[in-house]
């Protein structure tokens, strides 16, 4: 069957992708490739004048320790905030969706803390461990934990992970109770009637009719684990202590605004772009073909 | 194999009565069709037996055990659902033997249960396919493969065909009842089809509001309605139902038509609901006094037959004439009423009255 609409008129299709175009190349095109030209090029002192260093940015960066730690403060903290995050908002969807009375509330509520903005997301948490008034801190430091998160790097990474996590767990709520909702009630009970139990229902039939729900949300969580994540990690830690929670997105944005190295930023910038073109290359091509649809 | 009862068996929603007690004994290997219009329980029924709705008040009994606490998986059943409910990422094979894995049987074993299904319903070929690969039909039979593999005491089916076009239906109805004759295992299977109900069952349970109006074979049912709810669902085209006053002997319609009484009939005098079948009129032969004329409004010409849409003391009545009578749009044939044939019902039950 022909689905493609034919237009009469020949321009009206181009004007119609015009604005998404447009958009595309305002917010990404162009910036992308400033970044690239910049990641090239050294700025005087005073900003007065850039000049051509070639890969000097680039070799500079794999040189640098601070550098190479974010790499892996970035793979551990986008891990724990995505496999956390799913795996709580999925045994959240699962329970809201075998609730009967109460859901509407049940569900307003779980979708409040995606409303809140990162920063205040941040500032929440900050406040809630922050040793001293927090009630979390306090609790924690009855039960014999030695707690400042502003001096401990672990505490601190625990501490951005929670807030992050939180904030993106009902994001993957709507989509895996939207997902548990789209499966057919009669397959559960055809399941039901050959034998299998709630567990082994839940892993052999809707686990596997969840997964491009699953696949989409692992992209989407990545992506907010390496780029919008900087709120939280501003207002909570600012990167540190000692540059202990310092992700990727986090280090160019200090080297390049208050550390003023604009070259190294631009060039952290361009490495960060291959990394999640490179990620989500691999996620489409690899995992998408287990997925059942 | 095993007898089904039902004992009072009802189901409420809160305050609203699904199911008001129905009571039945299907025996070892009878096919049972529940038949009734969308919204009557049936399928309500049907889920009691199977174990997925819970049972308000009654008892349900397979085999020799109260199924009532009893979980589906349990129970010996298999169910045929209506949008089939194959495991989309499972292919025929798994979703065929997906609940004799669970139940751990050896593998041997599971691929000669699924061979010998398969190979009953024509399945050989598409054993590795996924069910989004397979045609309507055929997803059909890999719903009924998978409850056959079981092989459990009891088959529900809850309108297994409505999903399939009319020719497929046809089809698939004539393999379910193939199958029935060569498992014979006690099968209950839920349709709103009337047709489907007719020619599948042994006993047919005619369902109307929660209730079970009439229980008894295809031809029990079809020529001795217990209601005029039951005349009325069953027969297509339904039942005619004339107001009229029995008197002497006589039968008198609302405009004055008078029909001669069968000599049998006692029923006392008064004001019942005359039930006549389209087929039961019939057009008057040259020599004979017409019991009616019919005013026809419209005449639908079928091919065999012809239906003869009209109106008999205000009432709309259907006679299913022979087409060679040629009888076409505003006619006004003379009909003769195989009164014998009729039924008279109370005007309040709708219960058929003992003539």
């Amino acid at each position: 069957m022909e689905k493609r609409v034919v237009f009469q008129n020949r321009y009206l299709p181009y004007l119609l992708i015009a604005p998404q175009i447009a958009i595309t190349i305002i917010f990404f095109f162009w910036p992308a490739s400033q970044a690239v030209v910049q990641s090239v090029l050294r700025e005087d002192a005073f900003g007065t004048r850039s000049y051509f260093v070639g890969l000097e940015n680039f070799i500079a960066l794999f040189e640098d320790e601070y550098y190479l730690n974010s790499f892996k403060i970035t793979a551990l903290f986008s891990t724990l905030v995505t496999t956390i995050g799913l795996s709580l908002s999925l045994l959240l969807a699962v329970t809201a969706d075998r609730l009967v009375r109460g859901t509407t509330a049940y569900k307003t509520l779980l979708i409040w803390p995606y409303a809140v903005a990162p920063a205040v997301a941040g500032a929440l948490w900050g406040f809630v461990f922050l040793p001293g008034p927090g009630i979390f801190a306090w609790l924690l430091l009855q039960a014999g934990v030695d707690w400042n998160f502003h001096l401990n790097g672990d505490q601190a990474m625990f501490v951005v992970v929670v807030a992050a996590t939180w904030k993106q767990i009902s994001y993957n709520f709507l989509f895996f109770l939207a997902g548990l909702q789209s499966i057919p009630k009669s397959l559960i009970e055809a399941a039901a009637i050959d034998g299998a139990g709630p567990i082994r229902r839940f892993w052999t039939v809707v686990f596997p009719l969840l997964s491009p729900t699953l696949f989409f949300l692992v992209v989407v969580n990545v992506v907010y684990a390496f780029f919008e994540t900087f709120g939280v990690i501003h207002s909570l830690t600012r990167g540190g202590p000692a540059k202990s929670t310092e992700i990727l997105v986090y280090k160019v944005w200090y080297d390049g605004f208050e550390a003023q190295d604009l070259g190294g930023s631009a060039a952290q910038s361009v490495i960060l772009m291959v990394i999640v073109i490179a990620l989500t290359v691999v996620q489409f091509r690899y995992i998408e073909r287990k997925v059942h649809y | 194999m095993a007898k089904v009862t039902l004992k009072g068996v009802k189901k409420n929603y809160g305050p609203v009565k699904a199911i008001h007690g129905v009571d039945m004994e299907i025996a070892d290997g009878e096919f049972i069709v529940i038949v009734g219009p969308s919204g009557c329980g049936k399928s309500t029924l049907l889920r009691m037996v199977a174990g997925l709705e819970a049972i308000t008040e009654g008892q349900i009994v397979i085999g020799d055990r109260v199924v009532n606490d009893i979980e589906p998986a349990d129970r010996d059943i298999a169910m045929v659902f209506q949008n089939y409910a194959l495991y989309p990422h499972m292919s025929v094979y798994q979703n065929m033997s997906y609940g004799l894995r669970i139940r751990g049987m050896d593998k041997a074993d599971i691929e000669k249960r699924v061979q010998r299904a398969a190979e009953i319903l024509q399945l050989q070929p598409y054993l590795q396919r996924k069910p989004r690969e397979l045609s309507g039909g055929q997803r059909q039979r890999v719903a009924m493969g998978r409850a056959i593999v079981r092989e459990p005491s009891v088959f529900l089916f809850d309108e297994p065909l409505s999903n399939l076009d009319a020719k497929l239906r046809v089809q698939m109805r004539l393999e379910i009842k193939r199958l029935h004759q060569q498992l014979g295992v006690t099968s209950i299977y839920v349709t709103h089809d009337q047709v489907e109900a007719m020619t599948l069952a042994d006993r047919l349970v005619v369902m109307n509001q929660g209730r079970a109006d009439q229980i008894g074979t295809p031809g029990d049912v079809y020529n001795h309605p217990a209601t005029t709810y039951v005349g009325g669902f069953i027969g297509s085209p339904a039942m005619n139902f004339v107001k009229c006053r029995i008197d002497a002997g006589k039968a008198v319609l609302d405009d004055g038509v008078t029909l001669a009484l069968p000599g049998g009939w006692t029923a006392p005098a008064g004001s019942y609901t005359l039930g006549i079948r389209p087929e039961t009129l019939r057009i008057a032969r040259p020599e004979e006094t017409p019991d009616l004329h019919l005013d026809v409004d419209v005449a639908e010409e079928l091919g065999a037959d012809t239906l003869l849409h009209g109106k008999i003391g205000g009432q709309d009545v259907v006679a299913r004439v022979p087409s060679n009578a040629g009888f076409h749009d505003k006619s006004r044939p003379g009909l003769m009423v195989d009164i014998s044939r009729a039924h008279l019902f109370d005007n309040e039950s709708g219960l058929r009255v003992a003539v």
